[in-house]
């Protein structure tokens, strides 16, 4: 990993592949969370 | 006590998707580690060859999710039931399809820099797939129209079987508009070894990940989906009582 | 009624509305002339406009194409006029039909003025081998984009927001259209030394689009209508 040739693009790439997912499956969590607020947990299914 | 306060934060989570979570980060850390560090430098590739360890596993798992989401729109229009997980978990897959997509265009513009010199060229699979990508955001964005569950379920059903039609022309259009294309970007079976098992632990790691996605986005669909029902009901209550009085 | 009767029922009524409002004529000839010109301002060099005429009527044909597919739908939302129709038990098949041939009919007025403004503007010409290439394009590219535009518009009409979803939902649809007419023209009017002949090809491409969505459209357009 060090003096990588290209190593900007390499870990660039890493970087945008986890950040990217990272990201979104927050999104992801923060929506439900905030639709749970309204739904309770009766009427969730798979809990 | 403390369960109860878990479930809130996590208010979609369960024992076994905890578990796939876990087994998800465990992975990818593992596939960095792979990746990054402990894998050789390929003979031609050099290091482009470290993309490929998550670009071509989150590419394969974009197409995937784009076939599940057109059999899980078959499986919505066949029942005369008309059962709405179905178009969730296609809706769902769709959106996880179309983050993967988008990074891997990414991705595979830097492993395009390094390899060939240029970030861009009009090949037939990248044009396809960046029609693909295109396409499946119109599929989102017709998601978001309005109206009741099953009206948004029908339309975007029906919308993502006319894409299974629209693809195989645009790939076929592109290929025969551009004849020459670059030599497959997926490993010609000259990776060694420890390449292969790179790529494998890339490919369980990001499937795992994307089950996870899907699940989770699936049951805050659901959600909701709930909550629009709440509103509509609350509405109907409240017109209800305007007439009484 | 059998769905063809309904269809040229559908197509003649749009068609009517049309020759009354001249919003056709008045409006989306003049816009697609002036994105030829446009186009000639854009590239400023008249050999490459030469070269790349092919492409620029169909380009030009095409965002013409979302202007039309908007106006034909935003006549029968207006008032209801689609729900009308629904609640009436009209097939859908046959509405699909007849709007597409509606459309079809607009659109092939708009692309021969296109075509000759292509060739009065960008000095290009159209050899005699090539008269039968041309012609069978402008048909199947005809139908094909008529379809498409009737299928996507019935899916974005009455919603929100239509005016900016129609082309991000059509324009990829119709890419393999692009592609084909214009390789087909350039084979057509023997641009970069193109035979009329290598033109064939690509309208058999151009014919199965029309055929797969010709059948794709009017066994769907009814769930995607019917609200």
């Amino acid at each position: 990993m060090i003096a990588m040739e290209n190593a900007a693009y390499v870990v660039g790439s890493y970087v945008v592949t986890l950040g990217g997912i990272a990201a979104y499956a927050w999104v992801v969590l923060a929506r439900a969370r905030r639709a749970a607020r309204q739904v309770p947990r009766e009427d969730r299914p798979w809990t | 006590m403390t369960t109860d306060t878990r479930s809130e934060r996590r208010p979609t989570s369960t024992t076994f998707t905890r578990w796939l979570g876990a087994a998800v980060l465990a992975g990818l850390a593992w596939l960095a580690l792979f990746g990054l560090v402990l894998s050789p430098n390929d003979r031609v590739q050099k290091t482009g060859v470290r993309i490929l360890y998550i670009h071509v596993p989150t590419a394969w798992l974009a197409y995937l999710a784009f076939i599940v989401t057109g059999v899980c729109s078959v499986g919505y229009l066949w029942k005369r039931s008309r059962n709405l997980q179905w178009d969730r978990v296609a809706g769902a897959s769709a959106e996880v399809g179309v983050v993967f997509m988008g990074i891997t265009l990414v991705t595979g513009m830097l492993w395009g820099k390094i390899s060939w010199g240029t970030y861009w060229t009009w090949d037939s699979r990248l044009t396809t797939t960046a029609f693909l990508f295109v396409t499946y955001i119109g599929y989102l964005a017709v998601r978001d129209l309005g109206g009741t569950h099953h009206q948004r379920a029908r339309r975007s059903a029906v919308l993502a079987l006319l894409a299974v039609l629209e693809v195989p022309l645009v790939h076929f259009s592109v290929k025969w508009w551009r004849p020459l294309h670059q030599q497959e970007s997926v490993a010609e079976g000259k990776l060694n070894g420890l390449m292969m098992f790179t790529l494998f632990v890339g490919l369980v790691a990001f499937t795992l990940l994307y089950v996870w996605l899907v699940l989770h986005r699936q049951r805050a669909m659901a959600m909701d989906d709930m909550v629009a029902d709440q509103g509509l009901d609350a509405a109907l209550a409240e017109r209800r009582e305007e007439a009484v009085r | 009624m059998s769905t063809w009767q309904i269809a040229r029922l559908v197509a003649a009524k749009d068609l009517r509305v049309e020759w009354r409002s001249r919003v056709v004529t008045n409006q989306v000839l003049p816009f697609a002339a002036l994105v030829m010109v446009m186009f000639a301002f854009a590239l400023d060099n008249d050999q490459a406009l030469t070269r790349v005429a092919p492409g620029l009527v169909w380009l030009a044909a095409m965002f013409s194409l979302l202007v039309l597919v908007q106006r034909a739908f935003a006549v029968e939302t207006a008032d209801g006029a689609l729900d009308a129709l629904k609640v009436a038990g009209v097939r859908s098949s046959g509405i699909f039909l007849g709007k597409a041939l509606a459309l079809a009919a607009q659109l092939a007025v708009l692309e021969a003025v296109l075509l000759v403004a292509a060739i009065l503007l960008y000095r290009t010409e159209v050899p005699a081998g090539g008269v039968g290439v041309l012609l069978a394009t402008y048909v199947a590219a005809t139908a094909g984009l008529a379809f498409v535009g009737t299928l996507y518009g019935g899916l974005a009409a009455g919603a929100r927001g239509r005016e900016t979803l129609l082309p991000l939902l059509l324009l990829p649809v119709v890419a393999p259209v692009l592609i084909g007419a214009t390789r087909a023209t350039e084979a057509a009017l023997g641009t970069n030394d193109a035979m009329p002949s290598e033109g064939w090809p690509w309208f058999g491409l151009l014919a199965l689009f029309a055929a797969v969505f010709g059948a794709g459209g009017a066994l769907a357009f009814g769930s995607l209508i019917d609200d």
